[in-house]
């Protein structure tokens, strides 16, 4: 919880690692680029005082986190999204086996997401019913660029992952996060777009679909599939930290996607380890859109705040929210009223 | 030796925006050098600044992503670098293609181009060294070449560009429906980079044409302008957010390099 100005806000972070990026875990130079890559977006987007030795950035020790999410970082509760990349790391980065093993140390604190690939076939299947059994699982977390082998990456509208997605619906793991990458099968394509979301939104209307980093770098196509499509939501992990070095863009995130969809959709998450969430709540509470650009994008309330900051992910996530937390006003959207997705269509189709 | 076919969006993406470099140039010919390596030098650095990144519509050049350009022994060779180890390596083909026809262009010898610390270095190193193409350099991963790839950042691009000169006129009092009516001749705006993207993508740029069109180029009506012009303005946001966020990590990468 963060309290300022006579106002409390609840805080869930939607988007934490538990990973194991050292030297010794690295499989090979892929797994050497990718935590190397993470660093530099640490160190690039990071307040001065906030950035981390690459040792200590590699690995966290579970009082490191204790510490960083809920003794300094006001999280009341934070969602592990798994990242295996097994093809990059021996033990793999962040597994769910990985978190959960400090999730059932702490469990009032965290909730555990699983994982899928749907190259993983009838196996991979089985282990997913395992893995829902084991941490009643909520979510799944998707990486549709990960290696496997010589395949270097999937889209959500292959066969098995229809599949795939249909076992979530039947196992009750209504949040499917979407994280795209920089490659995918075939490497012609642009491994960003985010086409397929749109496909499998339609398809499973009862899913919520979680595109994290709000689609970056395809924040309009991203806030194009938003607006037709009700249960698409957006993550903001990598979005947030622009707040410091580059308040301006933050402002334009954050605007168009308020134009785009409403504040009823959109998720804090700071993704730990790459940030931490202490700077980013405070930051974020004292943000408001600059005056000259208030015109196109209009001001953040508190209320709107509290939504982005905590209470959507607990509507998602069924997380109590305590007594005198939630929104004092009816939970009505206080922007604009989002483009009407006929309208865009009609407008839109040659 | 081009990756791409003739024609329509598959022309390599150069730019007239070279004059716009702002960037330092990372090794300039000393002084006295002999004048014909330091001709062909300054030659090699503007064809450069012809080549684009097709997901920022900007030049290799004015990003830093050119970490080396010399002439030795009569051979051009220059080195490129990219924000990270994992930028898609598509558009990092398309970059290493472009650059390496740009310069073959302008240079009597031979051209080595060769991009430095990514993960499929090699792959596109040897692939655009060879020219047989992009599904060539990555046989089994690729599905055809990159030009429905590059034609759809152009279509981006052209949209961003045709938003921005409609802005300036509504806000200087023009009307949705005098705009969906105004011709590319009619315009005081300079139109030189609308008109490039239009040519790129095959559609019409003379002055005769009209100054918005969709992305088949077709006329827009007044009614959807406004949702148009919004998206488009999205688009922009987004391209321009991508082009901060890549130069400020390649200024980790590399140390501050503006």
């Amino acid at each position: 919880m963060y309290s300022k100005d006579g106002e409390n806000y609840f805080i869930v972070d939607s988007h934490i690692h538990f990973w194991d990026g050292t030297p010794a875990n690295q499989a090979n130079r892929y797994g050497e680029g990718f935590l190397n890559c993470f660093y530099d977006y640490h160190r690039n987007l990071s307040p001065q005082s906030e950035v981390w030795s690459l040792e200590h950035f590699q690995k966290q020790s579970e009082q490191d986190l204790l510490h960083d999410l809920f003794e300094a970082g006001y999280v009341d509760k934070a969602i592990f999204q798994p990242t295996y990349l097994t093809d990059f790391f021996v033990n793999g980065f962040n597994t769910t086996e990985q978190d959960g093993a400090l999730a059932e140390r702490h469990p009032d604190k965290f909730i555990v997401n699983g994982s899928w690939d749907p190259r993983d076939g009838e196996a991979g299947m089985a282990a997913l019913e395992r893995l829902a059994e084991r941490w009643q699982l909520k979510g799944v977390k998707l990486y549709t660029a990960e290696w496997k082998g010589r395949s270097k990456g999937w889209k959500l509208t292959d066969d098995w992952s229809y599949r795939y997605l249909e076992k979530c619906q039947e196992l009750g793991i209504r949040n499917i996060h979407i994280h795209k990458g920089p490659t995918i099968y075939p490497l012609n394509r642009d491994a960003f777009d985010v086409a397929d979301v749109d496909d499998v939104a339609t398809a499973f209307p009862d899913l919520r679909f979680v595109v994290e980093h709000v689609g970056l770098p395809r924040l309009e196509d991203f806030c194009w599939i938003a607006t037709q499509e009700p249960n698409v939501y957006g993550g903001l992990a990598v979005a947030m930290p622009f707040i410091h070095s580059r308040p301006r863009y933050f402002a334009q995130i954050i605007g168009e996607l308020l134009y785009w969809l409403d504040e009823n959709r959109i998720t804090f998450a700071s993704d730990y380890a790459i940030w931490t969430p202490k700077w980013l709540v405070e930051k974020f509470v004292d943000f408001q859109i600059p005056e000259d650009m208030q015109d196109e994008y209009g001001v953040l309330t508190p209320d709107v705040k509290r939504k982005i900051l905590g209470l959507n992910a607990a509507r998602l996530y069924d997380i109590e929210v305590p007594e005198g937390m939630g929104l004092p006003a009816p939970d009505v959207p206080a922007s604009r009223t989002p483009v009407a997705s006929e309208t865009n269509r009609e407008a839109m189709t040659p | 030796m081009s990756t791409s076919t003739s024609g329509g969006a598959a022309t390599a993406a150069v730019d007239g925006d070279g004059a716009e470099n702002r960037s330092g140039r990372p090794n300039a010919p000393a002084s006295g050098t002999a004048g014909a390596a330091a001709g062909l030098e300054a030659a090699a650095w503007r064809a450069l600044g012809e080549v684009l990144d097709p997901e920022l519509d900007q030049p290799v050049t004015d990003l830093g992503f050119v970490a080396a350009c010399e002439v030795v022994d009569g051979e051009v060779r220059v080195e490129l670098r990219l924000p990270t180890y994992f930028c898609a390596p598509n558009f990092a083909y398309l970059m290493v293609a472009d650059a390496r026809e740009a310069l073959a262009a302008v240079a009597p010898g031979p051209v080595r181009v060769r991009l430095l610390d990514h993960f499929a270095s090699e792959e596109i190193n040897a692939g655009v060294a060879v020219g047989d193409g992009f599904d060539a350099a990555f046989p089994g991963l690729a599905a055809g070449e990159l030009d429905d790839l590059r034609a759809t950042f152009l279509r981006k691009a052209h949209a961003a560009y045709q938003q921005q000169i409609a802005a300036r006129l509504l806000k200087a009092g023009r009307t949705h429906a005098e705009l969906v009516r105004l011709r590319l001749g009619e315009l005081a705006e300079d139109t030189t980079r609308l008109r490039r993207r239009r040519r790129q993508l095959g559609l019409p740029s003379d002055d005769s044409a009209p100054l918005l069109v969709d992305d088949q180029g077709g006329p827009v009506d007044a009614e959807s302008l406004p949702l148009r012009l919004r998206f488009a303005r999205t688009t922009q946001v987004s391209i321009e957010g991508n082009a901060g966020w890549c130069r400020g990590l390649l200024g980790t990468r590399y140390g501050d390099i503006h």
